[in-house]
């Protein structure tokens, strides 16, 4: 079987003005969202505290309110989480008054009205631990951008470092859009989830740059772009392949992993469909405006000159 | 050109059999036990100890699965939670306060696998079920504490050596101290500066009054941290020894948080409750005119406490001291016979009342006690109870005899624990049900399998044999990164799960790319040998750049995240060696074995 036979190189870097446009939209549509609705931040990051309350039967969601209504906490979120029987109750920072007391009291409630009301998980998290987390994150990104950057100068060319890590990024930045569109929760796992698209994006711009270069090396006498355009075509292939594997995987985890996996797979199905894209007509379309060009890998041969020595 | 040495063959075989083995105990999973262990450190867990226990559990008709023991305890199988958890409470019963007595899981694995160190994967807490505490200890009220204490110590010290003073007052982390003229200032500050070496000393004019500014040294500060930080994680362990938790975490992180966690605590309100109590210290008098004899009440105005051998001693009601007036406790020696000894320090009304108190009683025994709320009853212990062999002023005891220099650390800290030496806070809380924990195996499991299911599918499919070896070697790799995982115990999360399946849906990549060159230099025309041989040589570069960059934002992740996601890290690291291992080493060696030896070889299965 073979999905993938193409008898002539595609131009893409002739479509390079489309494509990148197309993402600077993507892109700033992106930034827009996260500017004006803002990332809905999970309790890892906020504070607050989260329970997880099991039944036995269908669990009365307005009843539960009413009970924390009644504890003076009317700004509460009460929702089904999974099953009817599975309810997830978020208290925001602000409104609790007691901190790490606060599971105990809402347990002890919930517990005298339903005798089968379970706590089967309470996630406190006070604002100190919270504000550590965005820096470390920030941190993290800043270091994995670093760190990829430096890794391709080293191995390629820094344009292809800086062609690289701008198309990943922009995948980061669009994840992080869709979160802020549909304001699902950005939680500690959606962040580890984006930085592995960090890493794992780069690594299909690195499987077409190895081919540039090793195009470079083969094929003289022929237009940049056009090594580009048979790089790619070369290599797609392979990446619809290995991308429809690892989506997989990652759809089995969404669809069965549960909830707690949901938004994590959800972040990385974003983040292998822009990143196909990213680093095919964006990443290489980038490195034809950086100039990239044979003489970044073969030193042009020193002319023969004779020498007269005294 | 398409065939490896012996020897390669050979390791391949060896890493593949030594994945088996580690991967085992997984397959055998884990059993519910109780492990009993003495609450001192005196009395160690023992053959007689085990006897006892076993004896316990024959008169009580259980049959457990097993009886083990080792450096941590006496640990004992049992074929399902309800067994366990009745054991636990017949055993408890039986062998009374002094014996902690916890739950626990054991691997159910035979007894050569356990000997080879192969164990289970360690599942974190949110797999297992169970609590996990962050503490943030409150260091300036550590300081702040601290700085008064040095007041009052002043304030007695300059009276003792008249030298007039108008006033002492704390002025956040400065002390100020007011004189009416330069002279009686430079004796003070003489006497303080020799008095407390901890303190920088600065004088200055101010509205006519002559005034020595004191703050804490830098280094005084960093040691009083220290202490703090030390003081309450001895109190949180001692604590938490009474919970009956079988392999507890309570550890420093950063600078001034705590750590604890309580795998498989299901009564939750009671661990919250016992690690956020205060302890309180009281030193009273043994009661010696009326010792205690067995099994007799306690005599009239006496209450009765045990010490940590375990003997009960008769103890007068009347308090001498309570704990806050301790100010300092530490381990030293004694300056004549050079034995081990504990210092204590205590504050200057402290001082007044030992010296008193000493002065009264010498030749007796007083006791050291520490309080400790349990179920909303106070429950003391006695930490010490030595001699007093002489009036003892100025605030510097000494106790020393017949300990060692260890149990003398040993009482220091306990003395300290006492009084805790600076409040904490509950900052982040994370419990997890065992069931909800048992979902979360079953579900990280599930989409494992059925994503690894659609993958051999499919590979297969497009690829034929090709595909089927990259399978093989995609299976490889499953088992060497959780043979890893058990080898390393690395803590098993959710997320981490979710990374085991990530890493195998991105280890395909490196086959892929493998397959595809080979395709492609078929494509070309060169023979199925060379092109196999191409394929892979070509592909190398590729798969290592690519699984570099991962790696990068593999090891970021483990320095900067946190629990769940530390172990996700911990996973995507461990399976970026693996593939590496298995895409390239054992996928080569199967294809080298199918297609290598013929000579004239005129088709591949690749599809």
């Amino acid at each position: 079987m073979e999905f993938f036979r193409i008898k002539h190189d595609i131009p893409f870097m002739s479509y390079g003005k489309i494509t990148t446009s197309i993402s600077l939209v993507t892109f700033i549509l992106a930034v827009f969202f996260l500017a004006t609705r803002g990332l809905n931040f999970g309790v890892d990051f906020t504070g607050g505290t989260v329970m997880g309350v099991h039944y036995a039967q269908a669990a009365d969601l307005d009843n539960i309110r009413s009970q924390m209504a009644g504890m003076g906490m009317p700004d509460v979120q009460v929702q089904n989480f999974g099953s009817s029987q599975d309810v997830l109750i978020t208290v925001p920072l602000k409104a609790n008054k007691v901190g790490a007391k606060l599971s105990d009291e809402v347990r002890d409630k919930l517990h005298a009205r339903d005798a089968s009301a379970e706590m089967r998980r309470v996630e406190f998290v006070g604002p100190q631990v919270g504000k550590d987390l965005v820096d470390n994150g920030l941190l993290a990104l800043l270091l994995v951008s670093i760190g990829i950057v430096c890794y391709l100068w080293l191995r390629f060319e820094w344009k292809f470092g800086l062609a690289a890590i701008i198309a990943n990024l922009h995948d980061v930045v669009i994840i992080m859009g869709f979160f802020a569109f549909f304001q699902w929760e950005f939680s500690l796992t959606v962040l580890a989830a984006v930085l592995a698209v960090l890493g794992y994006s780069v690594n299909e711009s690195v499987v077409v740059f190895d081919r540039i270069r090793e195009n470079f090396r083969k094929m003289r006498k022929v237009e940049v772009h056009e090594i580009i355009d048979n790089a790619i075509t070369r290599t797609m292939s392979r990446t619809i392949i290995t991308h429809a594997c690892t989506q997989m995987m990652v759809t089995s985890m969404l669809f069965f992993g549960g909830e707690t996996l949901h938004y994590f797979a959800l972040a990385l199905t974003i983040g292998i469909l822009f990143s196909i894209y990213s680093s095919v007509l964006v990443a290489s379309p980038l490195l034809m405006m950086f100039g990239v060009s044979r003489e970044d890998f073969i030193k042009p041969e020193k002319p023969e000159t004779q020498e007269v020595l005294p | 050109m398409n065939q490896y040495p012996l020897w390669k063959y050979l390791l391949i075989l060896f890493a593949l059999l030594a994945g088996l083995v580690y991967t085992l105990p997984n397959y055998f999973g884990e059993a519910p036990a109780v492990q009993v262990q003495p609450k001192h450190g005196s009395v160690n867990a023992d053959s007689a100890l085990m006897q006892r226990v076993q004896d316990v559990l024959k008169a009580a008709n259980f049959n457990p699965d097993a009886v083990t023991l080792d450096a941590t305890g006496i640990k004992v199988r049992f074929a399902d939670d309800d067994t366990q958890l009745k054991a636990k409470d017949v055993l408890q019963k039986e062998l009374g306060d002094d014996y902690v007595v916890a739950l626990n899981l054991l691997p159910r694995s035979p007894q050569w696998l356990t000997a080879m160190h192969a164990l289970p994967m360690y599942l974190g807490l949110d797999l297992r079920g169970g609590v996990h505490f962050l503490l943030q200890v409150d260091m300036q009220g550590a300081l702040d504490k601290a700085l008064e204490g040095n007041a009052s110590d002043i304030r007695s010290d300059l009276r003792e050596h008249d030298i007039p003073y108008s006033g002492i007052s704390r002025d956040g982390a400065a002390l100020t101290v007011k004189f009416r003229d330069a002279e009686s200032r430079g004796k003070g500050e003489e006497e303080i500066k020799q008095r407390f070496s901890g303190l920088l000393l600065n004088s200055k004019e101010e509205g006519g009054d002559y005034v020595l500014l004191i703050t804490l040294k830098q280094e005084e500060m960093k040691r009083l941290q220290d202490a703090a930080l030390q003081q309450n994680l001895v109190t949180l362990r001692n604590r938490v020894n009474e919970l009956g938790v079988a392999e507890p975490v309570i550890q420093q992180q950063g600078a001034d948080r705590i750590v604890v966690q309580l795998p498989g605590v299901q009564d939750i309100t009671r661990a919250k409750e016992i690690i956020g109590r205060t302890a309180t210290l009281e030193v009273r008098m043994v009661d010696e005119d009326h010792p205690y004899t067995q099994g007799m009440p306690a005599p009239l105005g006496d209450e009765l406490f045990k010490d940590q051998e375990g003997n009960t001693l008769a103890v007068k009601k009347a308090v001498i001291l309570t704990g806050e007036r301790i100010s300092d406790a530490k381990q030293g020696f004694d300056n004549r016979s050079n034995e081990p000894a504990v210092h204590i320090d205590l504050d200057a009304v402290g001082a007044r009342k030992f010296k008193e108190a000493t002065r009264e009683n010498v030749n007796k025994r007083m006791a050291i006690i520490l309080f400790e709320k349990e179920h909303g009853v106070l429950k003391g212990e006695i930490v010490t109870a030595p001699v007093i062999k002489e009036e003892i002023g100025g605030g510097h005891v000494q106790i020393s005899g017949h300990m060692t220099a260890e149990e003398a650390s040993q009482t220091a800290l306990l003395l300290r624990a006492g009084a805790l030496a600076a409040p904490m806070d509950f900052i982040e809380e994370r419990t997890v049900g065992p069931s909800l924990g048992k979902d979360n195996i079953e579900r990280g499991f599930h989409s494992t399998w059925i994503g690894f299911s659609a993958i051999t599918l499919f590979m297969i499919a497009y690829y034929m044999m090709f595909g089927g070896v990259s399978v093989l070697s995609l299976g490889a790799n499953l088992l060497l990164l959780v043979a890893l995982l058990s080898l390393a115990q690395a803590t098993l999360t959710l997320p981490g799960m979710a990374g085991i399946a990530l890493t195998l849906g991105m280890a395909i990549d490196s086959n892929v790319l493998i397959n595809e060159r080979i395709r492609e230099e078929l494509r070309n025309g060169i023979s199925p040998q060379a092109a196999i041989h191409a394929g892979y040589d070509r592909a190398f570069g590729t798969i290592l750049d690519s699984n570099v960059t991962t790696f990068i934002a593999g090891v970021a992740l483990f320095m900067f995240g946190s629990g769940p996601v530390k172990g996700f890290a911990v996973v995507l690291c461990l399976g970026i060696l693996t593939s590496m291992f298995s895409a390239v080493l054992v996928s080569r060696a199967l294809v080298n074995l199918i297609y290598g030896r013929r000579a004239r070889l005129s088709k591949v299965a690749i599809g």
